[in-house]
């Protein structure tokens, strides 16, 4: 039984979970641009490239822009949050050797005490940021069930991920929800507020743009 | 004793208290939401929001995180104890994400409040654009609530009043045409006393500038145009000012959402501007004339920067000094400090250029903190101030932060180079007791340069 889900969610759920992601994604841009061509032309007449570049590096540069600087715990959590999210999945060795033995690819791996101390990282920055939510009011006033979910399924691949890892009893089932949980959430990224991976680069050029280009004025 | 025995120190100020539960009586509001009914609601809600969004709505709402983090840059949330509902998100959350929710199926009373949250609690300053780590642009939303709440008619009445003053005579505070000549003639007038042969040069076609100035000044405070008369005399600018309508650059319906009033009335100045053929517009001290000339109005005529280079006030002092047009006499001995308004600060990069300005003509310059790009709002630009005295309470509560910027710096002169900000940094002068002094830079450019 385990086998015959485990065979299902590595062959063709992946497929599933990884198409889905993109084809997500495609259709977010799509229908993002369809409407700035049919109703926003000018915005593109406004985009700067310098001031692009301008504004995404000072937000992607830690303590690069004011609002970091006055929250540095917040700034610290972040910016460790969104890099372990990015570059454990890709990097670590174990999912490396999976993609040999299916494509006969693989790449550069995280040192397996880094990789551990990064997956780790992952869920402890969703309960700064559940903690977060519940004790500033400003933020739990504006957050909603979905939000505290959703760092739930963030949190969810990496907790058993890691468990798999140091194969704790019972690891084998765990393993199916690692693998499960980890498509859910890729499938579904484009279609939550997780879709900020990929419009934030939009919606940041643009205020860069607009800040620089046609206000003279930082936006950092 | 040196102080009034009434000061309240400001540590004591009350800012629990949210101001929407102020008793605000707004006869425009009020018939306003007498006459929804749900379907119109949801049929306007529909409509604005599919016609005239797009792109940038979508995605500001979709990938905003609620991670509250442009709360901190709100003066109405600082200065309301941190009360969440004024953060910026927070008034999104109370208009917009509502109103899509629920697809436009709102009460006439959500309306009201959805009113009162985008015409009094907001002033469209875009402080929180840069506290916002994905570019969200929290104003735009905003406006986009006004431009709804202007097509259900639910708008503040004295802001209203001030656009069909627009639309009836094309100026903001129905200053009549025998008015505004007389007005000119008469500071010309008294200016000849001063500088003989000075003149205000009415109609003249061809000149190099044609100054534009906001409608109050005629209004209340013409020594304004008397003393900018003087400095473009002094200067030797080849100048001229519209006799005829179109001489106002100012634009309330740009913050009611009246957009085709804005839309007439910008087209209005820059045609005039055209019809005496001068090379470029000057304008007054005024940022949210600047804003509408040269970011809104122009845009939602098609240009995508103005159709005739427009210089504020500032920018213009800055290239009399600079070019030896203006020298300075005697710098002004007091200290002063500089309140950095939001429209041509954040709106168009001129803090350096104040800088200058200021350094040249002052003696002392004490900077307030925050500044520049990040300094807070003065509370009263956005139409704010515009919406009358029903809320100038709103007004004071919702920026009792700026006074504590402003009294920190220990200066009695403050320099506001912008109208709005200007009226609004008196009355916050007044109700904290601070005992400021508020000047235009004109005020001190007279006072200091050589005539
Ligand atoms: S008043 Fe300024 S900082 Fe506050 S929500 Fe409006 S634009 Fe943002
Ligand atoms: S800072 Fe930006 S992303 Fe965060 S709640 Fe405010 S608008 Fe949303």
């Amino acid at each position: 039984m385990i086998h015959t889900l485990y065979k299902l969610l590595s062959g063709p759920m992946m497929w599933l979970a990884v198409i889905l992601f993109c084809a997500g994604t495609l259709y977010r841009l799509w229908t993002i641009f369809r409407l700035v061509r049919r109703k926003e032309k000018f915005i593109c007449s406004y985009l700067s490239l310098r001031y692009s570049l301008r504004s995404l590096v000072h937000w992607l540069t830690p303590f690069a822009s004011l609002n970091m600087r006055l929250n540095p715990v917040m700034t610290v959590v972040s910016f460790a949050f969104h890099i372990c999210l990015l570059f454990v999945p890709l990097f670590l060795l174990a999912h490396i050797v999976l993609w040999e033995q299916a494509w006969g690819i693989h790449w550069w791996a995280l040192p397996d005490l880094v990789a551990d101390i990064m997956s780790l990282v992952v869920p402890a920055a969703c309960i700064y940021f559940a903690i977060r939510r519940i004790r500033k009011p400003e933020v739990r006033y504006v957050t909603g069930v979905g939000d505290y979910l959703l760092l739930g399924l963030i949190a969810l691949p990496f907790v058993t991920g890691f468990y798999c890892r140091m194969q704790w009893p019972g690891y084998g089932p765990v393993m199916l929800v690692h693998m499960f949980s980890g498509q859910v959430l890729l499938a579904t990224l484009p279609f939550t507020r997780l879709s900020h991976m990929v419009l934030m680069w939009f919606t940041r050029s643009y205020m860069g743009s607009e800040f620089g280009a046609v206000r003279h004025a930082r936006d950092y | 004793m040196a102080e009034p025995a009434e000061k309240t120190p400001l540590e004591s100020i009350p800012l629990a208290e949210p101001a929407t539960a102020l008793p605000v009586a707004d006869a425009g509001i009020e018939a306003g939401v007498q006459a929804l009914t749900p379907r119109t609601i949801a049929d306007t809600v529909r409509r604005v929001l599919g016609a005239e969004t797009g792109a940038r709505l979508k995605a500001y709402l979709s990938t905003c995180t609620h991670c509250g983090l442009c709360a901190q840059a709100c003066h109405f949330y600082l200065s309301n104890a941190h009360d969440p509902s004024y953060a910026p998100i927070g008034k999104i959350k109370h208009t917009l994400w509502e109103l899509l929710k629920r697809k436009g199926q709102v009460s006439p009373e959500f309306i009201r409040q959805a009113s009162l949250i985008a015409y009094t609690q907001c002033n469209m300053c875009r402080r929180c654009a840069i506290y916002c780590p994905l570019g969200i642009d929290v104003a735009y939303m905003i406006s986009v609530v006004r431009r709804i709440c202007r097509a259900l008619g639910v708008t503040p009445l004295y802001l209203q009043d001030t656009v069909n003053s627009h639309s009836a005579t094309h100026n903001q505070m129905w200053v009549k045409a025998d008015e505004w000549v007389d007005t000119l003639q008469w500071q010309e007038e008294d200016a000849r006393d001063e500088i003989p042969e000075l003149r205000i040069p009415l109609e003249k076609e061809g000149a190099d500038i044609m100054y534009s100035i906001i409608a109050p000044e005629p209004k209340f405070q013409a020594g304004l145009i008397y003393k900018a008369a003087v400095i473009m005399h002094v200067a030797g600018v080849d100048w001229t000012m519209p006799a005829r309508p179109g001489w106002d650059n100012s634009d309330m319906a740009m913050y009611s959402g009246d957009y085709d009033i804005m839309g007439r009335i910008k087209r209005f100045h820059f045609d005039t501007a055209a019809r005496l053929r001068v090379k470029k517009i000057v304008m007054g001290e005024c940022g949210h004339a600047f804003r509408s000339v040269y970011d809104t109005g122009n845009r939602w005529l098609g240009w995508r920067m103005p159709p005739i280079e427009t210089q504020h006030a500032i920018d213009f002092y800055y290239d009399l000094l600079t070019s030896g047009r203006i020298k300075v006499a005697r710098k002004y001995e007091e200290p002063v400090t500089l309140h950095d308004p939001c429209n041509i600060v954040r709106g168009y990069g001129l803090h350096e250029k104040a800088r200058y300005v200021v350094n040249a003509l002052c003696e002392h310059f004490v900077e307030m903190t925050p500044n520049r790009e990040y300094n807070y709002c003065c509370g009263a630009g956005g139409g704010v101030i515009n919406c009358g005295p029903p809320y100038k309470q709103t007004r004071m509560r919702g920026n009792s932060v700026k006074a504590r910027q402003l009294e920190a710096t220990g200066v009695k002169v403050l320099i506001a180079p912008c109208h709005n900000c200007h009226s609004g940094l008196e009355d916050i002068s007044q109700h904290y007791h601070l005992g400021l002094e508020v000047k235009f830079l004109a005020d001190i450019m007279y006072e200091v340069m050589e005539k």
